[in-house]
C-alpha cells in the first residue's frame, strides 16, 4: 500500500477531479441532509405562522422543543420505561434467535420441523395476537416483553441460521480432516462465519424491538405511573396536547436512530478487519 | 515412458509402500463415473503428481485418499492393511481456504488447536512453520491483508504444522501468477527435501508436474482412470537451472505427449471439443 501525499504529488486533471469529487461527497453526505432538515423545519414554522394554525393542531417547532424541556421529567421517565422493554426484548431476541439458530444448525431435521412455526409467528400481526397474550399472561412487563420479542427475534433467527449454513465447503472439509468435534466446528468455524449475518439481523432487530415495545404498549393500553412513551402519546392525543405528542414522537425517533447507530458501530468494530462489508474502497 | 521403466527406478523401488489403491472406483449418485478401476501404489517419500485434464477424477482420487469420500468399489490399502490415522494427512486446497477472521498465527495454529493444544504450547511449532514458508513477521496479519501467494504459504504452513506423513495438494498454485508459482514450487521442493514426507500433487500443468515430481501419473477422462505413468529421474535438488535445461524440456515433451494420447483416447469416443 502506498501513502499518497496530496501536497507533494502532482495530479493530472482527471485524478484532481476525482479527489475533488470525493471531498465534495464526503462533506455532502452530512451537509445535504442537514440542510434539507433545517429547511423543512423552517418551512414548518413558516406554514404555522402564515396560516395561523392553532397550537393544538400543529405546534411550531419551537413550542415542541420547549415542551420537550418543560415536560422532560414526565417524558424521560416514560422513555426509560420504553427503553427497558426495548433492550430487554432485544436481549431476549438475541438469546432466543441465536439459541434457536444453533439448535436448527445441529440437524437439518430440526430446522425443517420447526422453522415453519417461526415463520408463522413472524407473519401474524402482533396486534392480532395480543388479545390472546392478554388473556394468558398476567404480568404487565411480561406481556410487553413477549410482544416485543415476537416482533424482534425473527430477523436474528433467520439471518443467523443462514450464516451458520453458509460455511465454505473446503473449510468444513478441513475441520473434518483434523477430526474436529461438533462443538469445535460450531465454536471455531460456524459461529464466526455467521457473525456478519447475525450482525445484519441484529441491526434490523434493534429497530423492531423498539417498534415492538411501542406497539405492545399501545395495544396493552397501559396507563399509570409505570407507563411508557406510547401511553404518553395516547394520553396527549385524548387531551389534544399536540406539542407533547410531537415531543414524544421526536424522542421515539431519536431513540430508534441512536439504537441503529450504536448497533452499526458495534457491527463495524467487530467486522472491520476481515469482512468485505467493512472495508474501505481501495481504488 | 512406460510402466516397465518405472519399475527400474531404484529410489521408488527401495521405499516401502505407503498406500495402494486397488481397483478403486467412484460413481456419484447422479450416475457420473468419476473414477474407474484405479490401481496406484504410492511409496514413502514419493512426490507423485496426478496429471490430467479437468474431469479425469484427479481431485476425486485425492478426496478418497484424504478420507473425505469413500470409494464405490475397490480398496485403499494403507501400508498393506488397516487405515492410516487421519491426523497424519495434510491437505492443501485449490484456494487458500483460510479463516478470514483469524490472524495468520491463528490460522496455522488451527489444526493443533483442534487437537486441544493451547496457543502457548503450539507457538514454537507455528513459529517454526511460518519461518519455513518465509512468513515470519506476518503472524498478526489477517488473510485479506496478504497477497495470493502469501495466503497459499499460510495454507501450506497450516497443512504442515502437524508434521503429516502425507501432504495432499489439490491444484494449489493454479490461481497464482507464474512468477509466484515458480517461487512456491521451489519452496515446496525445499520443504519436501528437508522433511521427506510423501506428496500427492494434483495438477493440470505438465510443466509443474515434471518440475516437482519423481513420478507423474497421467490420468484420462470419461471415465476417470489412470492412463500411464512416467518416472522423472532427474536428480534433486531441482532449481532454476533445471527449469531451463534441455533435459527438463525433453521430459515435458514426453509428458505432454502422454497427456495428449490420454486425451485422444477419450476424444475417440466422444467429440466435445475438449
Amino acid at each position: 500500500m502506498t501513502v499518497i501525499d496530496e501536497g507533494v504529488l502532482k495530479l493530472d486533471p482527471e485524478e484532481a477531479r476525482r479527489v475533488r469529487q470525493e471531498r465534495f461527497e464526503r462533506i455532502g453526505r452530512w451537509v445535504l441532509p442537514l440542510a434539507i432538515m433545517i429547511l423543512a423545519i423552517w418551512l414548518w414554522d413558516r406554514i404555522c405562522v402564515w396560516n395561523g394554525i392553532p397550537q393544538y393542531i400543529l405546534p411550531r417547532p419551537g413550542v415542541v422543543l420547549s415542551t420537550l424541556y418543560n415536560d422532560a421529567g414526565l417524558l424521560f421517565s416514560a422513555l426509560l420505561v420504553t427503553l427497558r422493554i426495548t433492550f430487554l426484548s432485544l436481549l431476549l431476541a438475541v438469546v432466543g434467535g441465536v439459541g434457536l439458530a444453533v439448535l436448527f444448525a445441529q440437524s437439518k431435521w430440526v430446522e425443517m420441523s420447526f422453522f415453519p412455526f417461526a415463520i408463522v409467528l413472524q407473519v401474524t400481526p402482533i396486534v392480532a395476537i395480543f388479545p390472546l397474550i392478554n388473556i394468558y399472561v398476567d404480568n404487565q412487563t411480561t406481556k410487553l416483553l413477549l410482544c416485543a420479542w415476537i416482533v424482534a427475534f425473527f430477523p436474528i433467527l433467520s439471518n443467523t441460521t443462514l450464516g451458520l449454513n453458509s460455511v465454505d465447503r473446503n473449510l468444513r472439509d478441513l475441520f473434518k480432516l483434523n477430526g474436529a468435534t461438533r462443538w469445535q466446528q460450531l465454536r471455531y468455524l460456524r459461529l464466526p462465519a455467521a457473525m456478519p449475518y447475525f450482525l445484519g439481523g441484529l441491526k434490523i432487530a434493534g429497530g423492531l424491538s423498539l417498534i415492538g415495545a411501542v406497539v405492545a404498549e399501545f395495544v396493552a393500553g397501559a396507563t399509570g405511573q409505570s407507563s411508557g412513551l406510547a401511553s404518553r402519546i395516547i394520553e396527549a392525543g385524548y387531551r389534544l396536547n399536540a406539542p407533547r405528542l410531537f415531543a414524544a414522537l421526536f424522542l421515539i425517533s431519536l431513540t430508534g436512530i441512536l439504537i441503529f447507530l450504536v448497533l452499526s458501530l458495534i457491527s463495524h468494530l467487530i467486522l472491520r478487519r476481515w469482512h468485505e462489508s467493512a472495508l474501505k474502497q481501495e481504488r | 515412458m512406460t510402466r516397465e521403466k518405472v519399475a527400474q527406478a531404484p529410489a521408488s523401488d527401495v521405499a516401502p509402500t505407503l498406500l495402494a489403491l486397488r481397483g478403486v472406483g467412484k460413481v456419484f449418485s447422479n450416475g457420473v463415473t468419476a473414477l474407474s478401476d484405479v490401481d496406484l501404489t504410492i511409496r514413502e517419500g514419493d512426490f507423485l503428481s496426478l496429471l490430467g485434464p479437468s474431469g479425469c477424477g484427479k481431485s476425486t482420487a485425492l478426496r478418497l485418499i484424504a478420507g473425505l469420500s469413500t470409494p464405490t468399489s475397490g480398496v485403499l490399502d494403507w501400508r498393506g492393511g488397516g487405515s492410516l490415522d487421519r491426523a497424519n494427512i495434510g491437505f492443501v486446497f485449490q484456494e487458500p481456504t483460510l479463516l478470514p477472521w483469524a490472524s495468520v498465527f491463528d490460522n496455522v495454529w488451527l489444526p493443533l488447536r483442534l487437537k486441544g493444544i493451547s496457543r502457548a504450547k503450539a507457538a514454537p511449532a507455528v513459529k517454526e512453520m511460518l519461518e519455513r514458508v518465509h512468513l515470519t513477521g506476518f503472524e498478526d496479519a489477517v488473510p485479506r491483508e496478504l497477497s495470493g501467494g502469501m495466503k497459499m504459504r499460510v495454507s501450506i504452513a497450516r497443512a504442515m504444522v502437524t508434521k503429516p506423513r502425507v501432504l495432499l495438494m489439490d491444484e494449489p498454485f493454479a490461481a497464482l501468477d507464474e512468477i509466484t508459482r515458480f517461487k512456491l514450487n521451489n519452496d515446496l521442493l525445499e520443504l519436501w527435501q528437508d522433511e521427506r514426507f510423501t506428496v500427492v500433487f494434483v495438477t493440470h500443468s505438465v510443466f509443474e508436474s515434471v518440475f516437482l515430481s519423481n513420478r507423474v501419473v497421467v490420468m484420462a477422462a470419461r471415465p476417470g482412470r489412470v492412463f500411464d505413468e512416467l518416472a522423472i529421474e532427474a536428480a534433486y535438488p531441482r532449481d532454476e537451472a533445471f527449469r531451463t535445461s534441455p533435459d527438463y524440456a525433453a521430459l515435458c515433451r514426453q509428458a505432454s505427449d502422454v497427456l495428449v494420447n490420454g486425451i485422444n483416447s477419450t476424444a475417440g469416443a466422444h467429440h466435445d471439443g475438449h
